[in-house]
C-alpha cells in the first residue's frame, strides 16, 4: 500500500519516519512532506470542506494549498504540505477550520530579529537565487529568504535540465558561490511595508522531533532593505467546473512535483486538463513515473472536462470529456499562472494585467523594488536566471544556463467549464461559480463586493489559487476584461502566522516594561499589594496578616493623620532645569509665576495645553538663581519633557534652558503625619524648615534633598537620595516608626484635602477654574499656554462642570452618574471612606451644585449631599506639624554606607547565563555620570542630542539615572539584534559607536567598547525589565 | 514601519518618535490680540491634505530633537 517510487525524488530513504494520521500509523521519509507522506501513504482524503463538508484532498505543494488543512500536536490548523515530517508527528485531518483550545498555553519561545542589508532578495529559486549572486558580487551586502527548507525554488519538482545537467547541479553551484550572502531557509516574507521593511517568519524548530526548548520556535524578521528584489514566483491556478474539488484532483504543477521531488505518485491513474504548456512536460514527468495518462484535456483543442465522478469515498473516480466518462484517479489541472504578486502589491505597486498570459503582473513600483522571474510572469528557467542577474547589478560576470525545457506559448484564458453549481472558484470557502453568479445578479460588479458577499479569497489561504479565478469568473460572466473587474487588496500576512510569534518575547512579564523603584525589594519582601500607574509597579497598601485592603487603608490613613506614615514617592517625574531664563520659561508653561519664586522655595504649579485644558501639575522648585527641578506627575512624566522640548526648540528658541531628566536618579521617601518631625530630624533634616521649602541636606553621609511639602495636608518632608541609597534610607525610616502606605492612602489623604489628581478628576476637558484653582492661574502675566483659552466663551460658560464634594450614607462608585431634576449633570471621580471623617465622601464634576441630587449607578441611587470639595481642615492649620514637636536638628548617627544597584537582584542569574566564549552579561557596578547641554564636557562624553552630553564630567549629576549592563562574547550582537531594530553590522557599528535607540521596550544608550562587547545603558527604574529580557534572549545560548 | 530621518541620529524606525502635528504653524505674537475665532482658528484647526504634508516629529526615544519632515499622505514617501 504505497505510491511511494523506489528511486528518486530528494527524500532521504536510509531515515524513515513515523507518524499518525487520525491515529492511523505510518511511516515516510526524512524530505517528505506531511502532504507527501500521506500521499505515499494513499490517503486521498485529508479533511472535509468547511461549509458543505465536501471530502477534500491534497490539491497543491506548499503555501498556496487551500485543502489539505490538519491539526498537528497543539498547533489547531495547518496546511499539510507547508509542515515538514519527523518522527512522532501526529496529525488530524480538519473540517475547514481548526479549534483553538482556550486552555492551551503555548509555552514555546518565540522571537524578533532585525536586520538592514542593500538587497533583500525574495525567493531562492533560479531568478532569486541569481539576483542573490549577482548583489553580492556587487558587492553588496544581501540576504536571501526562501521558504523552503532548500533553495531551488521551482527546480526542486522538475526534472529540467540546465547546461546539460540536472537543473539542482546548477542551484548547488549557484549556492555555493552565495558566501557573502545571508541565506535564511524555511524564511517566509508574510508582509512588505513602507521604506523596504519587509517582515518574515523564520521556522527554526518545527521541523525537529525534539525541538530545543532553549532556542525559539519561530522567529519574526524585520528586515529594512536599500532595494528589495521580489523572486516569489508564481502560483497555478486551477478551472472552475462540477466537482473540481474532489480528492484526486490537483494542481498539473502539484502532481509533477510530488512525483519528482518527493518520489511520490498522487494518483494511478491520471487525466490532464489544461489551457497551458506547462501540463504537458507534467504529464511527462508522471508517466515516467509510472502513472497512467489516460488522456491530456487541452482547452485549446475545444474540449474540456465538464464534471468529475465520485467513488463511494467521495474521492475522484473519473470525469466526463465530452459527454464520456474517463475513469481516473488523478485529474491534472492547470488553468495557468498567477504570478504571485501579494508582496509586490502590498508593497503599494501597482498591477496591470497582461492580456497574452492572462494574469495580473507586476506594473509599477512604489518603491525601491524590482520583481523578476515569474512573479513578473516570465515563463522559462533561462530566462528568469537572465532577469535575476540584470536585477542583481552584475549581469556581465554570469553566463545564462541552457535549459532542455520546451519552450511554452502563452496560456489560453478558461476560468470556468461546464455548469455553476458545484463548480468551485475558492475551495477553502466553499465558494461556487454559482455564488458569484448570484452575486452579480443581485447586483454586484466591483469584486471587492464580490469578495464580502461570498466570502472568496478570505480563507487562511489568502484565495492564493483562487483569488485571480474569482476575478476570472467574474470577468466571464460579466462580459469584462479581467483587467477591469481588477483584484482585491493583497494584505499581510503572506501565510497564516500566530498571535504567540508577533507578541515574541513580550508575553508574561515582559509584555510591558516592568518599572520599579530602588524600594521595590523591600516593598515585596513586606507583602505589598501593588497597583500599576503606567508602566510602574506602585504599592497599593501594605496589608498586615489577615487585613482587608479597606482595613489597611483606614488603619494607613490613621498613621497619616495621627502619627507618622512614609510613601515610596520616586515615580513622580522629576526634571532638572537649568539656564538663565528658566524663570521666564516656566512662567510661560505653567499659568502661574516662578520667576519671582525664592531661591530654596517651592510652588505648586498647573500646565495646561493651548486649549486650556489641565495637562500636569505639580511642585517645582528653585534649587539655585538659575536652576529649577519640576516634578511631573508619575504617569506624565515623559509627555512633559517632550512638552518642554516642544515649546523651548519650535517657539523659544532664544530662550537660555535646558532640560535633564533625574526621574530614576533621585529615590523619594515622603514622611507624613504629625509626628514626622521627630523622625526626619533623628536623620539629621533641619526640623524648622518652612512649609514649601527646599534644603540640600547631609543624610548618613550622602548628600540629599529635602523639600518640605505636602500632598495630604500633614506636616510632610519628601527626602530624596540617589537611587543606590533609596532601599536603605527607606528601611531606615520604618524602622524609626513610620507607617508604610500606598497609593490607595495617598489618594484619600490627597482626596480629604480637594486636591485634585490629574487623570482622575481631569480628563484633557477641564481647566483649572474648573477645579476650583483660580488661585494657580496667574491675572498678572501676559501670556501663558493656555491663557487665551480660558477667556474663550466655552471655558466662561456658566454651566461647566466644576469640582465639587459630595457625602452620601454609603460608598460611591467611581464614575457614578449624579442626577437632579435637570438630568445627568456629572459624574463622581474619585470616592473613598475617610478615616479623618470616620464616613464615605466623594468628589466630582458637576454642572449644577443644587440639590436633590443622586449618584446612579449599575441598579443603584443614592442620595447625595453637595459640600465643600475640602473635607480635612480647611484652614491649612496641621500642615506645620505641633510647635511642640519641633526638635532642633541633630546629625544622625546613622549612615547611608551600602549602595544596591539596580541589579542587584540579577548578579546570580547573570552569572549561569549564557556561556563562556558565547556571550555572558553583567552589571557594570555603580559608574558616575553627568549630563551636559551645551559644550562638550570632554572626558569621553557621550553625545547624546546636538548639545547633550553624558559622561563623567559635567553639570547634572546623573549616576543614578542609569544602569550599565555589559554584554561580551562572539555572540553578544546576535542577542542585541533581537531586540535592537538598528543597523549593528560590526561594518557599520564600529567600536567606539554609540546610539541612543530602544532595545526590546527599553529606552538605552548602546555603545560597542570592543570587537564583541557592549555596554547598555538603561534607565534604573527600567533596569529589572532589562534584565528579564536579556535573560530570556541569552537562553538561546546558555547550552552551547 | 516608517523610516525617519532624524537630523541628529539619522534614520530611525517611526516607533522612535513622537508625532506633532502639522508643521509652521507658529504660536501667536500676541493671543490676546486675536478673536475667539483667530485662536480656536491656532488652537483646533489644521490641515489634512492627500498629497504632500508637511509635519513635526521629535526623535523621543533618542536626542529629544523637533525637526520637520515633509511626507506624503498617500504614499508616506519623505521628502530627504
Ligand atoms: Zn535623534
Amino acid at each position: 500500500m504505497t505510491q511511494r517510487l523506489p528511486i528518486g525524488g530528494r527524500v532521504d530513504r536510509t531515515r524513515t519516519l513515523r507518524f499518525t494520521f487520525d491515529g492511523v500509523a505510518m511511516t515516510g521519509y526524512q524530505g517528505d512532506t506531511l502532504a507527501s507522506a500521506l500521499l505515499a501513504n494513499e490517503v486521498r482524503i485529508v479533511g472535509r470542506s468547511v461549509d458543505l463538508g465536501r471530502p477534500r484532498g491534497v490539491f497543491g505543494i506548499g503555501s498556496e494549498e487551500p485543502n489539505a488543512l490538519v491539526r498537528v500536536g497543539d498547533d489547531p490548523m495547518l496546511t499539510a504540505t507547508t509542515v515538514e515530517l519527523y518522527d512522532g508527528l501526529a496529525a488530524s485531518g480538519l473540517a475547514g477550520k481548526g479549534r483553538l483550545d482556550p486552555g492551551f498555553a503555548d509555552d514555546a519561545r518565540y522571537d524578533k530579529a532585525y536586520l538592514h542589508c542593500d538587497v533583500l532578495v525574495v525567493g531562492g529559486g533560479p531568478a532569486g537565487l541569481a539576483a542573490a549572486l549577482a548583489a553580492s558580487e556587487s558587492g553588496a551586502r544581501v540576504i536571501l529568504l526562501d521558504e523552503q527548507p532548500e533553495l531551488g525554488g521551482s527546480l526542486l519538482g522538475a526534472r529540467e535540465r540546465l547546461d546539460g545537467r540536472p537543473a539542482m547541479d546548477w542551484v548547488a553551484a549557484a549556492e555555493a558561490r552565495l558566501s557573502g550572502v545571508q541565506v535564511f531557509t524555511r524564511t517566509t516574507a508574510v508582509g512588505y511595508y513602507d521604506h523596504n521593511y519587509v517582515v518574515a517568519v523564520e521556522r527554526r524548530t518545527d521541523h525537529l522531533a525534539d525541538r530545543p526548548a532553549h532556542i525559539s520556535r519561530q522567529r519574526l524578521w524585520h528586515f529594512r532593505a536599500g532595494r528589495v528584489i521580489l523572486a516569489t514566483g508564481a502560483h497555478e491556478r486551477s478551472i472552475a467546473f462540477p466537482g473540481n474539488d474532489r480528492p484526486g484532483v490537483m494542481l498539473a504543477s502539484a502532481a509533477r512535483a510530488y512525483v519528482n521531488r518527493y518520489a511520490v505518485r498522487p494518483g494511478t491513474r491520471a487525466v490532464v486538463f489544461t489551457c497551458a504548456d506547462s501540463a504537458f512536460a507534467a504529464g511527462d514527468d508522471l508517466r515516467a513515473a509510472g502513472v497512467e495518462i489516460a488522456t491530456i484535456v487541452d482547452a485549446r483543442r475545444g474540449e474540456t472536462v465538464t464534471r468529475t465522478v465520485a467513488g463511494p469515498d467521495g474521492a475522484l473516480a473519473g470525469v466526463e470529456i465530452g459527454g464520456r466518462i474517463v475513469e481516473c484517479d488523478l485529474l491534472a489541472v492547470c488553468g495557468g499562472w498567477n504570478p504571485t504578486v501579494h508582496l509586490f502589491s502590498q508593497s503599494q505597486g501597482r498591477l496591470r494585467y497582461d492580456q497574452n498570459i492572462h494574469a495580473f503582473v507586476p506594473h509599477l513600483s512604489a518603491q525601491a523594488e524590482q520583481s523578476v522571474g515569474a512573479c513578473r510572469g516570465t515563463y522559462g528557467t533561462a530566462a528568469c536566471i537572465e532577469e535575476g542577474y540584470a536585477a542583481g547589478g552584475s549581469a556581465g560576470n554570469f553566463r545564462i544556463p541552457v535549459s532542455d525545457a520546451r519552450h511554452e506559448q502563452p496560456p489560453a484564458a478558461l476560468w470556468t467549464s461546464g455548469a455553476q453549481e458545484e463548480a468551485f472558484v475558492d475551495l477553502q470557502r466553499d465558494v461556487t461559480v454559482a455564488d458569484v453568479a448570484r452575486s452579480i445578479g443581485a447586483g454586484m460588479r466591483s469584486v471587492e463586493h464580490v469578495k464580502r458577499y461570498t466570502t472568496a479569497g478570505t480563507g487562511a489561504d489568502q484565495g492564493k489559487t483562487s483569488g485571480p479565478g474569482t476575478v476570472g469568473v467574474m470577468s466571464a460572466l460579466l462580459g469584462a476584461d479581467p483587467g477591469a473587474v481588477g483584484t482585491t487588496t493583497y494584505r499581510p500576512p503572506y501565510v497564516p502566522i500566530s498571535i504567540a510569534l508577533l507578541a515574541g518575547r513580550e508575553r508574561g512579564i515582559l509584555s510591558d516594561p516592568i518599572r520599579v523603584t530602588s524600594m521595590h525589594a523591600s516593598h515585596v519582601a513586606r507583602g505589598a499589594v501593588f497597583e500599576d500607574v503606567g508602566q510602574w509597579k506602585r504599592p497599593w497598601y501594605f496589608p498586615l496578616d489577615g487585613e482587608s485592603m479597606d482595613d489597611a487603608v483606614l488603619r494607613e490613613c490613621a498613621a497619616a493623620r495621627t502619627a507618622v506614615a512614609a510613601m515610596d514617592a520616586s515615580t513622580l517625574g522629576k526634571i532638572d532645569i537649568r539656564g538663565a531664563d528658566v524663570g521666564v520659561f516656566l512662567d510661560r508653561i505653567y499659568t502661574n509665576m516662578y520667576s519671582t519664586l525664592a531661591v530654596g522655595a517651592c510652588r505648586y504649579g498647573v500646565m495646561c495645553t493651548a486649549d486650556g485644558m489641565v495637562f500636569d501639575d505639580g511642585v517645582t522648585t528653585r534649587l539655585a538663581e538659575e536652576r529649577y527641578l519640576m516634578t511631573t506627575t508619575t504617569g506624565n512624566a515623559a509627555a512633559v519633557l517632550d512638552w518642554l522640548e516642544e515649546w523651548h526648540q519650535t517657539e523659544w528658541p532664544e530662550l537660555d534652558v535646558s532640560f535633564v531628566s533625574v526621574t530614576d536618579h533621585w529615590a523619594t521617601v515622603a514622611v507624613v503625619g504629625p509626628r514626622s518631625r521627630e523622625l526626619v530630624t533623628s536623620l539629621g533634616v533641619p526640623g524648622d524648615m518652612p512649609f514649601m521649602t527646599y534644603r540640600e541636606v547631609g543624610l548618613g553621609g550622602v548628600a540629599a534633598r529635602v523639600y518640605r511639602i505636602s500632598f495630604s495636608g500633614e506636616l510632610a518632608w519628601e527626602l530624596n537620595v540617589p537611587w543606590a541609597y533609596g532601599r536603605t534610607l527607606w528601611e531606615t525610616v520604618l524602622e524609626r516608626g513610620a507607617v508604610p502606605y500606598g497609593t490607595e492612602t495617598m489618594h484619600v489623604l490627597r482626596a480629604e484635602k480637594g486636591f485634585p489628581i490629574v487623570g482622575q478628576e481631569t480628563d484633557g476637558t477641564v481647566t483649572p477654574q474648573d477645579l476650583g484653582m483660580s488661585w494657580a492661574v496667574s491675572k498678572r502675566k501676559p501670556d501663558y499656554v493656555g491663557k487665551r483659552s480660558h477667556a474663550r466663551p466655552d471655558a466662561m460658560r456658566a454651566d461647566r462642570k466644576r469640582l465639587i464634594g459630595l457625602f452620601s450614607a454609603e460608598r460611591l462608585a467611581e464614575g457614578a452618574q449624579l442626577v437632579t431634576a435637570a438630568g445627568m449633570v456629572g459624574h463622581v471621580t474619585s470616592s473613598y471612606h475617610s478615616a479623618a471623617l470616620d464616613r464615605p465622601f466623594a468628589l466630582a464634576l458637576s454642572r449644577d451644585a443644587h440639590g436633590p441630587m443622586e449618584a446612579v449607578w449599575d441598579t443603584r441611587r443614592v442620595p447625595v449631599e453637595i459640600v465643600s470639595s475640602v473635607f480635612y481642615d480647611p484652614e491649612n492649620l496641621v500642615r506645620d506639624g505641633s510647635p511642640s514637636t519641633w526638635p532642633v536638628s541633630h546629625e544622625g548617627d546613622w549612615l547611608l554606607d551600602r549602595p544596591v544597584s539596580a541589579l542587584d537582584a540579577y548578579r546570580d542569574r547573570f552569572a549561569v547565563a549564557g556561556a563562556d566564549a558565547v556571550v555572558r552579561a553583567r552589571e557594570i557596578p555603580l559608574a558616575i555620570m553627568r549630563e551636559t547641554h551645551g559644550a562638550d564636557p570632554g572626558e569621553d562624553a557621550m553625545r547624546l542630542g546636538p548639545e547633550w552630553w553624558i559622561g563623567p564630567a559635567g553639570d547634572v549629576d546623573v549616576s543614578g539615572q542609569r544602569t550599565i549592563v555589559e554584554l561580551t562574547g562572539p555572540r553578544a550582537r546576535d542577542v542585541l539584534i533581537t531586540g535592537c531594530a538598528l543597523d549593528l553590522d560590526p561594518r557599520v557599528f564600529g567600536v567606539g559607536a554609540y546610539v541612543q535607540t530602544m532595545l526590546g521596550r527599553a529606552q538605552v544608550i548602546l555603545r560597542r567598547v570592543d570587537d564583541d562587547a557592549y555596554h547598555v545603558y538603561v534607565r534604573s527604574s527600567f533596569a529589572g525589565y532589562l534584565a528579564e529580557w536579556l535573560l530570556d534572549a541569552l537562553a538561546e545560548w546558555s547550552h552551547t | 514601519m516608517l523610516l525617519i530621518r532624524c537630523p541628529f541620529c539619522g534614520p530611525r524606525d517611526e516607533t522612535e518618535f513622537h508625532y506633532g502635528g502639522q508643521a509652521e504653524i507658529a504660536y501667536p505674537a500676541d493671543p490676546s490680540a486675536l478673536t475667539d475665532e483667530e485662536w480656536a482658528g491656532y488652537v483646533y484647526l489644521r490641515d489634512n491634505p492627500r498629497g504632500w504634508f508637511h509635519e513635526r516629529w521629535t526623535h523621543s526615544a533618542g536626542c529629544r530633537t523637533w525637526f520637520n519632515v515633509r511626507r506624503h499622505t498617500v504614499t508616506h514617501e519623505i521628502a530627504q
